[in-house]
């Protein structure tokens, strides 16, 4: 039934997956889920990643969460990675973004830390 | 001759334990490469932490471990990606990676060639390390690595000391004349 609805908006699936991590945006929810080793090479690595966000605002969706909780490593190409998506979708003025992470998981608090310096309105849940 | 920046701390007792792993960088592809330096740093992380055993009924220990494990892990990765970065392909000088233990601190530190022409480059950014504030120098960081397809070399070594208030130093040294072969050790060293 309604269900239906938003699914018919998808024309291509919107789901990375290596070796090392994936991203998968659900759209049933509004989440992006990041999971796994993303210790990037270089920027090379940063375009299909950064094209999920033109791709998402297609759907003209009006808020975001982005999960880490599943995002065990990072590496500081993987650090500039998230950076340049947050301000990507922040580009996008009509998108709401949450940035859901794990208080466990020791890098994403320090990011967090740095971060929200850089944006102080990212709004930040933590499990 | 050898050139000091920063924190490097020549240790003067003798380490409980130590670990050293060495590289050939050239004989493997960049993917496989990188691949291999995670591999190497989740490897010695998880090593170190035989070092500190934990009581599963006190969860301060069980989070400490994991602190370290992780802390660890990061710093070791990154002062590899820096080296396969910035080693010189021109010569077949190993790039080793080594971890130290003492009572109260632990030393990580990697050494690699350097190509002569990568060493302005290299001092440059240690240069801004040692004389930027931090948090001006994440802003910057961050906003060079959006508009320049990531290429943000220091991001790395800053978020070592920013985040995991670590000491860190270098040393650079020419250990043959001719033809020029110029080596870097990269030392961090971390409160236990």
């Amino acid at each position: 039934m309604g269900l239906d609805k938003p699914r018919s908006k998808l024309t291509k699936p919107m789901e990375i997956k290596t070796e090392e991590y994936s991203i998968r945006y659900d759209q049933i929810n509004n989440t992006v889920y990041w999971a796994g080793i993303m210790r990037l090479t270089s920027g090379q690595e940063y375009e299909p990643i950064l094209q999920l966000v033109d791709d998402i605002a297609a759907l003209g969706v009006d808020k975001l969460t982005l999960d880490f909780q599943e995002l065990t490593s990072i590496n500081s190409y993987g650090i500039s990675m998230l950076v340049r998506f947050i301000f990507a979708v922040d580009s996008k003025k009509t998108i709401k973004l949450l940035v859901q992470g794990a208080k466990e998981i020791s890098w994403q608090e320090k990011w967090a830390n740095n971060f929200q310096r850089l944006m102080p309105k990212l709004q930040m849940k933590w499990n | 001759m050898a050139q000091i920046f920063g924190e490097y701390i020549e240790e003067t007792t003798k380490s409980r334990e130590f670990l050293r792993l060495g590289f050939a960088p050239s004989s493997t592809k960049l993917q496989q490469r990188w691949r291999n330096n995670g591999l190497s740093a989740d490897f010695l992380a998880d090593y170190l932490t035989t070092f500190f055993p934990t009581d599963e009924n006190d969860p301060n220990s069980v989070e400490r471990e994991q602190e370290l494990k992780s802390a660890v892990s990061y710093i070791a990765n990154e002062l590899l990606e820096n080296a396969m970065k910035f080693y010189n392909p021109n010569d077949d000088y190993p790039v080793t990676l080594q971890v130290k233990l003492y009572n109260d601190h632990l030393v990580l530190s990697v050494t690699n060639s350097i190509q002569p022409e990568n060493i302005i480059k290299f001092q440059s950014i240690i240069h801004d390390l040692q004389h930027i504030e931090p948090q001006e120098l994440y802003v910057r960081q961050i906003r060079l690595a959006s508009e320049n397809e990531g290429e943000s070399s220091g991001l790395g070594l800053l978020t070592i000391i920013d985040d995991y208030q670590a000491k860190i130093g270098w040393k650079f040294e020419t250990i043959q004349k001719e033809p020029e072969q110029i080596i870097v050790t990269t030392m961090v060293r971390l409160s236990l």
